[in-house]
């Protein structure tokens, strides 16, 4: 087999790949009668043309990164986390409990406070399903949906209750069900328009995940535990643990994402903040490679589909869940096409197939 | 049902699987009521080419003829109708399943679309293994069957499906030798009826039941011929390319203290049946301890045990003075155990991770691999080019992924990290299996080796040879406690088969 | 007391089928040894579609029974349809089938929700389908409220349990499915199409969910909206553990968390005080607590369950 070959094969595999996600994706706007050009082009194309869109890419750029990020950590220890909107939740209550509890406390100090606080609600809505899983071989996958759901309904429950605006109390079953504005001790600062200095937060965190995965012995025990957990815990690897780890760390990230999305976007707590960037964080970790370097464009690339896709009900009369649907086909397609380009009998039969039709011709 | 098969051949039959080509141009013939026997190393293509005679794979070149007539299968189920059956190495039963229910998968008479007849093929079942004395429960489950009694329903199960050509994949290769020989009688019995493909690479059995002989080297037939006309030395040197006597253990026993005391262990197995019953074992340093035994008689568990991978219940593990049962593998680790697993793909190597990661599993974060939880790239990729070299893994380089390895070079990956680490004790679990007869030769040597450096070695094997070639002393393990521990000069292949079999010595 | 007892058992058996018919059909997805997270997608598609027929047909008014029974059909139809596409994904290509799943949730849930805003717009009911009273058997006091007083669906779903018991362990098919969900080489060995059967038990399981789906937008919610389904997809999934792969288990657990999913009824009929949020998360808990106890020591779980099959790859 040459290398062009396997190049050839890889690229053409890819092609389909991408060809194959479009394809469904217009099968449905065709069904709902919508012009598929038009919608791809508004999703896709549009929220590059000025500045302002621009910056709206790039503030759902910054929660979906930093929450691939999590679930990249996650992912390679072997435990797929698909309870990020929960941990995004949570890190919400927690930096928002922070921030209403201490607002007068001077920002150098607040601000990290809130943040931590953050991770610790994250980390900690992460940590069970990591030690359910470590202990008891409770199905992630599983436990984690269950905590979404919980943590939507504690959400709630908390703007509805202890968190709620008192401006909005007098109104009764009227009111909007969100905290008061943060004070601005717990504000981040804006580059351009709603831009904010989460994205350096974001770019300094996927570093710190390459340098924590791939180059310290705590990243290589998670990785081997992820890759195989038997071997793993025969080479003296407590995978329990660093199973767990992982998934807190993960949490974590969530939870973080969370308190940036309040700090930098909306400055109080309010219905709707997670936006199901904890499923779509899934997306770009697996469309990212599991790397922190193909995370970065990745998560771009979905911020601008999540953000077009709200464009899209106005300009061209589709509904904004078009991106869910291009999501799940994302998905599905990135994990077949893996499997597709591992297959080494594959490869080798459409090779030596090849090499027969070479024969023949000559 | 067709009739009979008075003559099968395989022409020129090639397969290729990436990297390797597993059949060269093959061609074998066998006549009714022969025997042929399919020998050659582990490797050499002998199950791709019978799983390609029963339409499990299908040949990229060659033809199959029965009867002077071109056959295709394109799966079992063509190679049933024709009468051809075969009994895996590994056996094909569901174990969550009776006797019954694994037959009537194949036992397309008691099919019908909405009701499928279990007592006609139970009566079957009965039928058949009373035809040919072959004891088995028709509603026992599998997983309740010893490994004896699970090659008897393959056996029924082959024969109840109509077959008239049988295929045997290694079929003595879980068998006490008694067993061996019962199995063998039982056979020759048969070929007044059936025909009969058998693989091994035992060439005892080979001469005592086969009338014809072909041998598989690399992919290629190397040798046909008629048994008898042959001596087993000719058959093993062909098997080979070229006569390999395996290293023995002749150096004098030079055995210091006791450094693993094992009492009364007892351990429970995955089902949470009793696996290890008061087991109790001392090995001293310098000293290689063969344990024999049918696999499933505690072995997995027992090494697992000593390993911190699996819970004592009760007793103790005494390593250098230190009791070490319960501790977890990591502590196991520190105190000097070198391990060398059962499962070489999943338990030894990270299948996925490249070899130098996996030559510093056990040490990522000690000196000179890493400082402050830092790797240290520089030093790991120094050893482990010192490793590959010394221990002549082959591979692209040390970025290769171990998985990715022959099953050879993976057991010498694994091997190197153990002897590396300079343990204290070793123990390895089946270390040869599957592997062919040069990686043998060259783990037997360092297992020697370690054994001159005055450490001490625990050998679990299946392999009698392998066991009496090595060991200073040979205990057997049945049911789970040793039956007994016998000196190598007092051990004799038909003694030790009577001790795994479960009789106990006056 | 007795009346409220027979109240919260007459509302949860007809509550618990689409939980049944989701679990069931899991059930037979995992017994062939695939995984299929994608339950609550398959749902999602097969209440959007169930619902849009009867809707279409009578414009949210009263409509023939037989509309009603055409969106059965159709959402039966779509799940097995979506199983199929699972089966290529995760059998042909062997995709790793816990990512795929989310990905087919995702795919089900967007899918259904686009359509619904195009094709019907925003909450829009219809009738659903009537009560059928048993003759006789619905007049016996407190046993004929509970079992006898409900939809046809209700009935239908409830015969299926045992005729699921008898597919898989009285025939042939079932017996295919079990072999290759515990031992595919085994089955593949035997001459048994591991894949076809596969494809066979993802079509059944998915078909299964469809109708599990119809049943909440036409008989149950009579309506469908975004978060109609909200996990019931995956509270099936976990019930197949609780119920250990049995048929009959699976019916217990379903009832069980139909119980858990009504508490808010009952507790604020009983005119306590209670926040809502705490009773919806109920049933989500008890999923935890119970995969907790369960997951450990399955030894009754399909042994090649999440492993997809290649005959040339050993292993």
């Amino acid at each position: 087999m040459t290398r062009s070959f396997r190049i050839a094969f890889k690229v053409a595999v890819m092609l389909i790949a991408a060809v194959s996600a479009v394809l469904i994706a217009s099968i449905i706007l065709w069904m709902i009668g919508a012009d598929v050009g038009a919608t791809f082009y508004t999703i896709c194309v549009v929220p590059l043309t000025n500045s302002l869109h621009l910056t709206e890419v790039l503030i759902r750029a910054i929660p979906l990164c930093v929450i691939a990020l999590g679930i990249t950590v996650a992912y390679r220890s072997g435990i797929i986390n698909i309870g990020a909107e929960g941990q995004m939740s949570i890190g919400i209550l927690a930096f928002t409990g922070v921030a209403l509890a201490f607002p007068d406390v001077p920002r150098p100090l607040l601000l990290p406070t809130a943040f931590i606080a953050a991770v610790i609600g994250g980390g900690l809505w992460g940590f069970i399903p990591g030690i359910l899983k470590a202990r008891l071989n409770v199905s992630e996958l599983l436990s984690t949906v269950m905590l979404n759901y919980i943590a939507a309904q504690f959400y709630s429950l908390c703007l509805r209750t202890i968190y709620l605006d008192p401006a909005e109390q007098g109104l009764g079953a009227a009111g909007t069900p969100q905290s008061m504005r943060l004070s601005e001790n717990v504000w981040l600062d804006r580059i351009s328009g709603r831009l904010h200095y989460g994205i350096v937060i974001a770019l300094v965190l996927a570093v710190l995940i390459y340098f924590l995965v791939w180059k310290t012995t705590i990243g290589f025990r998670m990785r081997a535990s992820g890759s195989e957990a038997r071997a793993a815990r025969y080479g003296g690897i407590n995978v329990a643990f660093y199973v767990t780890l992982a998934m807190v760390i993960s949490g974590a990230f969530s939870g973080l994402a969370g308190g940036i999305e309040i700090a930098g976007v909306h400055r109080r707590a309010i219905e709707g903040v997670t936006n199901n960037y904890g499923f779509s964080g899934v997306v770009v970790a697996l469309f990212g490679g599991l790397h922190p370097f193909g995370i970065l464009p990745a998560s771009f690339f979905f911020g601008l589909l999540i953000y077009g896709a709200t464009l899209a009900p106005s300009r061209v009369g589709v509904p904004a869940n078009i991106v869910q649907v291009m999501q799940g086909v994302i998905i599905i397609v990135i994990v077949t096409a893996q499997m597709v380009l591992s297959n080494a009998y594959l490869q080798d039969r459409l090779w030596r197939k090849l090499q027969g039709m070479r024969k023949k011709e000559a | 049902m067709e009739g009979r098969i008075t003559e099968l051949r395989m022409e020129h039959i090639t397969k290729r699987f990436p990297g390797v080509l597993a059949s060269d141009d093959i061609s074998i013939e066998v006549g009714e009521g022969e025997v042929l026997a399919l020998v050659g190393e582990n490797g050499a293509g002998k199950t791709t080419l019978m799983n390609i005679l029963m339409g499990l794979y299908q040949p990229d070149e060659g033809r199959i003829l029965i009867n002077g007539e071109e056959v295709r299968f394109r799966g079992p189920e063509d190679a049933f109708r024709m009468g051809l059956g075969m009994v895996h190495q590994q056996y094909m039963l569901v174990q969550n399943m009776t006797v019954t229910e694994n037959v009537a998968l194949g036992y397309k008479e008691a099919w019908s679309p909405f009701r499928l007849s279990l007592p006609e093929v139970r009566r079957r079942v009965i039928e058949i293994s009373e035809r040919y004395s072959l004891a088995v429960n028709p509603d026992a489950y599998i997983w309740q069957l010893s490994v004896g009694e699970q090659q008897r329903v393959e056996l029924v199960k082959t024969l109840c499906l109509g077959a008239r050509f049988l295929i045997l994949d290694e079929p003595t290769s879980a068998l006490t030798p008694q067993e061996t020989d019962e199995l063998i009688a039982l056979l020759r019995n048969m070929t007044s009826e059936l025909s009969i493909i058998f693989i091994s690479h035992k060439l005892q059995e080979v001469k005592a039941l086969s009338n014809k002989v072909s041998i598989l080297r690399h992919g290629r037939v190397v040798f046909s011929g008629n048994t008898d006309d042959h001596s087993s030395q000719d058959i093993a040197a062909m098997m080979t390319g070229h006569s390999i006597d395996l290293p023995k253990n002749e150096e004098e026993r030079k055995a210091g203290e006791t450094v693993l005391s094992i009492r009364d262990l007892v351990v429970l197995s995955d089902r949470r049946t009793t696996a290890l019953d008061h087991l109790s074992l001392d090995i001293k340093a310098g000293e290689i301890v063969g344990l024999a035994g049918v696999s499933g008689n505690g072995q997995r568990e027992l090494s697992e045990a000593i390993n911190g991978l699996r819970k004592v219940e009760s007793g103790t593990i005494t390593f250098f003075g230190k009791e070490i049962q319960n501790l977890s593998p990591r502590q196991v680790i520190d105190a000097g155990m070198g391990y060398i697993p059962e499962e070489r793909n999943v338990e030894g190597i990270v299948p996925a991770f490249s070899i130098r990661e996996n030559f510093i599993l056990k040490d990522a974060s000690k000196a000179p691999f890493a400082s402050h939880a830092i790797l240290s790239r520089k030093d790991i990729d120094s050893y482990s080019e010192k490793l590959v070299k010394d221990f002549d893994v082959r591979c692209p380089g040390i970025t290769t992924a171990a998985g990715s390895l022959s099953g050879g070079n993976i057991q010498k990956v694994i091997l190197a990290r153990e002897i590396e680490r300079k343990p204290r004790f070793l123990i390895a679990v089946y270390p040869t299996r599957g592997l062919d007869l040069g990686a043998v030769e060259f783990i037997h040597q360092q297992l020697l080796a370690i054994r001159r450096d005055g450490i001490g070695v625990l050998l679990i094997s299946e392999e009698l040879d392998e066991i009496m070639d090595l060991s200073d002393r040979i205990a057997v393990i049945y049911k789970g406690s040793i039956q007994k521990v016998l000196m190598h000069d007092e051990a004799t292949r038909a003694r030790l088969g009577v001790l795994m079999a479960g009789v106990k010595e006056v | 007391m007795i009346e409220m007892l027979v109240n919260m058992l007459s509302m949860c058996i007809p509550f618990s089928v689409a939980l049944l018919l989701a679990s069931l059909g899991e059930m037979f997805n995992q017994r062939a040894g695939v995984f299929n997270l994608g339950c609550e997608g398959m749902m999602a598609m097969g209440a959007f579609i169930g619902m849009l027929i009867p809707f279409s047909a009578g414009g949210g008014g009263a409509v023939s029974q037989w509309y009603n029974v055409l969106g059965f059909i159709a959402a039966g139809v779509l799940g097995a349809f979506l199983g199929l596409f699972f089966g290529v994904v995760t059998v042909t290509f062997r995709a790793p089938q816990g990512i795929a799943g989310i990905g087919l949730q995702m795919f089900g849930v967007g899918t259904a929700g686009t359509l619904f805003r195009h094709f019907v717009g925003g909450t829009q009911s219809i009738p659903g389908i009537p009560d059928i009273s048993i003759p006789f058997l619905s007049s016996i006091p407190f046993l004929g409220d509970v079992f006898f007083s409900h939809n046809g669906a209700v009935y239908l779903a409830y015969l299926f349990v045992p005729l699921a018991w008898y597919i898989l362990f009285k025939t042939p098919w079932g017996l295919k499915v079990r072999a290759v969900g515990t031992n595919p080489r085994a089955a593949d060995s035997m001459g048994i199409n591991v894949s076809r059967t596969r494809y066979e038990a993802l079509m059944l399981g998915g078909a299964l969910a469809g109708l599990a789906g119809a049943y909440l937008s036409i008989a149950q919610a009579k309506m469908f909206s975004d978060t109609l389904i909200s996990g019931r997809g995956f509270i099936a999934v976990a019930l197949v553990y609780f119920g250990h792969w049995h048929p009959l288990q699976i019916m217990g657990g379903a009832l069980l968390f139909t119980f858990a999913q009504t508490f808010q009824t009952q507790i604020q009929s009983m005119g306590i005080s209670f926040p809502y949020e705490l009773a919806v998360m109920l049933p989500y808990i008890l999923v935890i607590v119970v995969l907790s106890f369960t997951s450990r020591n399955q030894t009754t779980a399909p042994t090649a369950l999440g492993k997809p099959f290649n005959r040339e790859i050993r292993t």
